[in-house]
């Protein structure tokens, strides 16, 4: 609870709308006993008072009745009302979604197609037939309100409950013998309240200004009794020769919506996990720089990453997901980076044009440099420039990666458009001609179609010929046959390797697969936390391996062929990059490690092409 | 006895009706199919998708009820589609090890729910019976009271097991358990399971799409394509020897340390449409050696050398 | 697409039926027989019993139902008794009023929210970002009919600038600058509310786009920043933009009642207030459900546009 209020005060406009309800809230409960004069009381000699004039400290209203009574009794009720609603529309509609959105089937359907029906209405149609069917009246436009309101929770809360209902813990509840009350009440609700308590937070507001409303067109609350809106209606008259009357109970409506508002969004806010995590912010065109220390100088390879840090800032905590990344790639080389998940393979391969995601990337040091220049230093239009033209990526998730809504031809014509300027024929019949360099069969009509009328082998092609569009120099292939089936896989590595002997194309293939590594990669990087832990030729590496982490991972890949066995592991956990133990990372794991592996930085060492990061290496490099 | 024995079981998912008209016929996620299990035994099942595994799975589990056929564990036949029969005979480990774990549950409500709503324990001997379970499973006791979003997969794969273990169940369905987890870890689960197979005497179907893993630990190995059983033998020999060219298909595929890359297929690899599936052989579209009679008969699986059976015209020698 | 669109039609009926059922059952709620509201007290329990009979309200509910139903499909919404003229004449006069004014505000709320969200969200954090987010925190938070009356004393009253009601002037008026002069603080009172939603919405469904992989995609192929935000991002962010135009549609005619009370503009939902103050029946059914109708159809329009932008809804 304190955690949540935190979070709820970190937004310092939430805030100041916890004040602003608090003062009002505190006056409101105070109203009973504060010295006030009868908001009942007329008096027609008094009428229009401005404010301060007789005692009266916000004047009278068109009958003479004190101003600040009123005003104080109306907030009360409208407070009052708009509660009520929000609550009984927030649990009728809550209920309703819960049971339709966990049954499904034909349950689902019929209260959906009833709640849609209620939506078919614009909603004050729908109050105002409810108001004249029951009468003017407060209650009334209460229960219109609610009314209203419930589908809109319905919908809502169905929705998500479709979702949970389909997660695996629901159905491991099933399979623990617990019966569909037990499973509602324990395992659905637990996780929809917060959604719940969210969209109450950002309705209360609105329903408020509702009931408001009604009161205002004079069919809710009935003279004398007054909650805001009628106060507002019935000064309404006199707006133009005594406007105070109404600037009055108008400002008051306005600043309880405006502070519950307020709240609503820092409640919206602390709740929901992915603002925690920043992962609501939208990333920047290019990674933020704040580079410390001297810049790498230049090299005379094709592409070269340099001593390269890279770190995402959550808060108070650094995560250190690129640890000092020194790779080079010659012309027609296949260099493999390999890892397992959180080594920061995928995020050294991002860096290179400085797409990490920012906030909350930030490379926080080193170079990469393409034909000597500086890409890390680069302006956005340079960077934007050697994107995709002279450095291509292929993206993991073929169905992710490409847009959904527009043609695979347009996208591909995009890619070349972006870079040259081609007559728009031309750009077609380019983009026919890399379809058939990927060989996709009937690329005539395909070119036409959209990505999700292929299969993911297809679209993992269209990828590729998307990165080949300009004829690049660089391919960075981050995991690009991870998410595609085992023989979908071998037909793209095949292509990937006949592309790059035909074209002579530099490739970067960023994968944690062994087999994969070994059939395409001339040479190849074994990272392990944010770092490289042993470099060289594919072969060697494979045959011999130097860094004990090395060693053991490939003892860890079972191979098809060896029939029933006992598999290898490697005990414990990679460590948390943002808490990174002095010294080798891999050392708490190792069976070979002492006390001097935990002191101190352990350096990449070798003869040319092999290095080793390790102090008692498993061979000499 | 046979552990499981499974016979003409089949789920077909009806599709919605047109305003006018009759309802479409439905889509046949899995097609009639017959196998059984031993006590003992661990049965691989390898498929890529859309081969109807889960569908498979989720049935044998009592998740979903089957269109038809009959389902018989250890002699007994739970109702159709009713978990909680189905629980204490036959527990289900869940790919996705965080998802599988209700995030505002501590892991002791977690491992309580089986023991109090399938076996009725009362509150002395589950803390007791949990105990003993997380020794089995080599768990620390101070991971009860934390929440699922503290635990790294293999640990949250490892409480999943736990889970299924008390139930006590004859047989565990194991979907993937291992393909979201990192290499280096992979095998200290596969361990643990072949460990608590030994002990405690389970039987095991090992559902995965990765060969080399599913050779490593199965007994026996069924292969399934778009919906059907196309081949089902020795897990060591299988793979050396597949009759059915989308068994050989399959294991050429598979990236192998020290073999040439070579695509092992040139034709197009799409899966026919389940909505309009083809008359006969569905994988003939792929087939190097399709005919004429693969396009228009369905083949059966039948006996083809020890142990080995395969639904195929053109068997590979 | 014709087939889609016919799919979308037949599949209102139901809908539509459902309304004039919902209508129906709200208005047979009401207490008391329409006979003894339409003559008066001094009505003879003779004339009140032969009104009920010329209504047809001696009949059971189903068929009255039917009747009804039947005669609106004929075009007869029957008579209302407070302005006696025929319910459909004062109907449609009345809605051809209310389309002008929400229609301009909707055009509006739509235009401005839209762009509002897209610049806030490509510069989150920006002060760009920081001013929209506060001008629609306002919008949101005050009552149109306040924010109405507020304009009225600015902007009629103080500074002379605009007409203080009414849709026309009433000598000499009557053309369409008239009418644009008189239209400009209505609609922008009744767009202030939509507006905000809007934007919140837009920016809300950027930022969710923003960071899918195929923005990143199109980074990396070196599109601008300038196409990736207003094509790549905007183009996927309508998917979720264009149903919420659909509901603020909806917002915006309810909003219009507010309005054309506070402006004295001659729509249906003053028509409507003021039928149902007078308890003018069928006055009020025949505004509903026409009105209802109608939105009903915009909504097919607002389906149909989606399935011209989003190729993977089947059509």
């Amino acid at each position: 609870m304190t955690r949540f209020l935190k979070l709820l005060f970190r937004n310092r406009l939430a805030g100041i709308g916890a004040v602003v309800m608090g003062l009002i809230l505190a006056l409101v409960i105070l109203t009973p006993v504060l010295p006030l004069q009868d908001p009942y009381a007329t008096d027609l000699g008094a009428r229009f008072k401005g404010a301060l004039q007789d005692g009266h400290i916000l004047g009278t209203d068109h009958l003479g009745r004190d101003q600040l009574s009123r005003l104080l009794w109306g907030t009360q009720l409208s407070l009052l009302v708009g509660l009520a609603s929000a609550f009984a529309a927030a649990l009728i509609g809550s209920t309703i979604g819960v049971i339709a959105g966990y049954f499904g089937g034909r349950t689902d359907n019929l209260i959906m197609r009833a709640v849609d029906m209620v939506m078919a209405f614009p909603y004050i149609l729908l109050a105002l037939a409810i108001v004249a069917a029951l009468g003017p009246g407060l209650l009334n436009a209460l229960i219109a309100v609610a009314a209203v309101n419930v589908p809109f929770f319905a919908r809502n809360i169905r929705g998500i409950v479709v979702t949970l209902a389909g997660r695996e813990f629901v159905d491991a509840a099933r399979l623990a013998g617990m019966g569909h009350t037990r499973i509602i009440l324990t395992e659905i609700v637990p996780n929809v309240l917060p959604v719940i308590v969210i969209a109450m937070s950002t309705t209360i507001g609105w329903m408020i200004l509702e009931t408001a409303g009604l009161s205002f067109l004079g069919l809710g609350s009935q003279p004398p009794q007054a909650d805001l809106g009628s106060m507002l209606g019935e000064a309404r008259a006199a707006l133009i020769t005594h406007p105070f009357t109404s600037v009055v109970p108008g400002v008051m409506i306005f600043l309880i919506v405006m502070s519950i508002n307020l709240l609503g969004d820092g409640v919206r806010d602390a709740l929901d996990p992915r603002l925690k995590s920043g992962a609501l912010s939208r990333p920047l065109p290019v990674t933020t720089v704040g580079r410390e220390g001297p810049i790498p100088a230049a090299t005379d390879d094709l592409l070269a990453v340099q001593d390269l840090h890279t770190q995402f800032h959550a808060g108070s905590r650094i995560f250190r997901a690129v640890g000092g990344v020194d790779l080079a790639v010659r012309p027609g080389e296949c260099l493999g980076i390999i890892g397992e998940s959180g080594s920061g393979k995928s995020v050294t391969a991002l860096s290179i044009t400085r797409l990490v995601a920012s906030p909350p990337g930030v490379i926080t040091g080193g170079a990469v440099r393409f034909r000597e220049a500086d890409m890390i230093g680069a302006s956005y239009e340079e960077l934007r420039q050697i994107r995709g033209d002279k450095v291509a990526y292929i993206f993991q998730d073929p169905l992710s990666t490409l847009h959904p809504l527009y043609r695979i031809g347009d996208q591909l014509a995009e890619a070349i458009r972006v870079h040259h300027k081609v007559p728009k024929d031309e750009l077609r019949k380019r983009a026919i001609t890399l379809l058939k360099d990927v060989r996709i069969p009937n690329a005539e009509s395909r070119v036409d179609n959209y990505p999700h009328e292929m299969s993911g082998g297809m679209r993992q092609r269209v990828g590729i010929a998307m990165a080949l569009a300009n004829e690049p120099d660089v391919i960075i292939a981050d995991e690009p046959t991870t998410a595609l089936d085992v023989t979908v896989q071998a037909q793209i590595l095949a292509l990937l390797n006949d592309l790059r002997r035909e074209k002579g194309l530099a490739i970067v293939f960023i994968t944690h697969d062994f087999g994969v590594v070994a059939q395409l990669c001339d040479r190849v990087a074994v990272m392990y936390a944010g770092r490289i832990v042993e470099t060289g030729p594919t072969q060697a590496i494979l045959d011999a391996p130097a860094h004990p982490y090395a060693k053991r991972l490939i003892a860890c890949v079972p191979e098809l062929g060896h029939g029933r066995r006992e598999l290898a592991a490697i005990p414990g956990l990679p460590p948390a990059v943002d808490d990174l133990p002095p010294g080798c990372a891999f050392a708490p794991r190792c069976d070979k490690a002492s006390a001097s592996c935990c002191e101190g930085d352990v350096p990449l060492i070798g003869t040319p092409p092999r290095a080793v990061r390790c102090l008692y290496p498993e061979e000499n490099v | 006895m046979p552990a499981l024995t499974v016979e003409n079981l089949s789920k077909t998912f009806p599709r919605s009706r047109p305003l006018f008209g009759k309802a479409a016929p439905g889509v046949r996620a899995v097609r009639p199919m017959s196998f059984t299990v031993e006590q003992g035994e661990t049965l691989g099942i390898v498929g890529e998708s859309g081969c109807g595994k889960s569908t498979l799975a989720r049935m044998l589990v009592g998740l979903l009820p089957p269109s038809e056929g009959e389902i018989v564990i250890d002699g007994q036949a739970p109702g159709k589609g009713d978990p909680t029969e189905f629980g204490k005979l036959i527990q289900y480990v869940f790919q996705d090890p965080n998802s599988s774990l209700n995030p505002r549950k501590t892991i002791r409500q977690v491992m309580e729910a089986p023991l109090k709503h399938l076996h009725h324990l009362p509150a002395d001997q589950r803390d007791a019976r949990i105990r003993e379970i997380f020794a089995t499973v080599s768990l620390r006791e101070s991971f009860l009271d934390r929440y699922p979003h503290e635990f790294s997969g293999g640990q949250a794969q490892r409480i999943g097991i736990a889970r299924a273990l008390a139930a006590d169940p004859r047989i565990i369905v194991l979907d993937e358990p291992v393909s979201a987890l990192d290499v280096s870890v992979q095998a200290q689960v596969l361990n643990l399971l072949a460990g608590l197979k030994a002990r405690l005497g389970l039987t095991y179907l090992f559902i995965s799409h990765d060969l080399a893993v599913v050779e490593a630990v199965s007994d026996r190995v069924m292969v399934l394509y778009f919906g059907s059983v196309v081949e089902i033998g020795r897990a060591d020999s299988i793979f050396a020897h597949p009759r059915h060219p989308y068994t050989r298909l399959l294991a050429n595929s598979a990236p192998v340390v020290g073999r040439p890359l070579t695509a092992p297929e040139q034709k197009g690899t799409e899966l026919p449409d389940p909505l309009n599936p083809p008359p006969g052989c569905a994988f003939a579209g792929r087939c190097p050696k399709a005919t004429e009679i693969c396009r228009t008969d369905i083949p059966q699986l039948r006996d083809m050398g020890e142990d080995q059976r395969a639904a195929c015209h053109h068997p590979n020698d | 697409m014709g087939s889609y669109i016919l799919k979308r039609l037949v599949s209102a009926l139901p809908v539509l039926l459902g309304i004039t059922v919902i209508v129906f059952l709200i208005m047979s709620l009401i207490p008391g027989d329409p006979a003894t509201a339409i003559l008066g007290s001094y009505a003879t329990p003779d004339n009140v019993e032969k009104l009920n009979r010329d209504l047809g309200l001696d009949k059971p509910m189903v068929t009255r139902y039917f009747i009804w139903l039947g005669n609106m499909l004929t075009g007869d919404f029957g008579r209302s008794f407070s302005l006696n003229r025929p319910v459909i004449d004062e109907v449609l006069e009345r809605f051809h009023a209310t389309l002008i004014l929400a229609g301009t505000s909707f055009v509006l709320c739509a235009v401005l929210g839209i762009l509002a969200g897209t610049v806030s969200a490509a510069r989150q954090y920006g002060a760009a970002d920081k001013a929209i987010t506060f001008v629609v925190l306002i919008g949101i938070s005050i009552p149109s009919f306040f924010l109405g009356m507020m304009m009225i004393l600015l902007f009629a009253v103080d500074l002379r600038w605009l007409p203080v009601s009414g849709m026309y002037a009433i000598y000499g008026g009557g053309d369409l600058p008239d009418l644009i002069w008189h239209l400009i603080m209505p609609a922008t009172a009744l767009a202030a509310v939509a507006t905000g939603v809007v934007a919140r919405l837009s920016r809300a469904a950027m930022l969710e786009v923003l960071r899918q992989d195929y923005i990143r995609t199109a980074r990396a192929k070196g599109v601008p920043e300038r196409r990736v935000i207003m094509g790549h991002a905007l183009r996927a962010a309508m998917v979720s933009i264009i149903p919420v135009l659909g509901l603020q549609a909806g917002f915006v005619l309810s909003g219009a009642v507010y309005i054309e009370i506070v402006f004295q503009w001659p729509g249906i939902g003053r028509m409507l207030v003021d039928a149902i103050l007078k308890r003018d029946l069928l006055l009020v059914q025949g505004g509903v459900v026409f009105v209802a109708a109608c939105y009903v159809l915009f909504n097919i329009a607002v389906d149909v546009a989606q399935s011209l932008l989003d190729p993977r809804i089947k059509t």
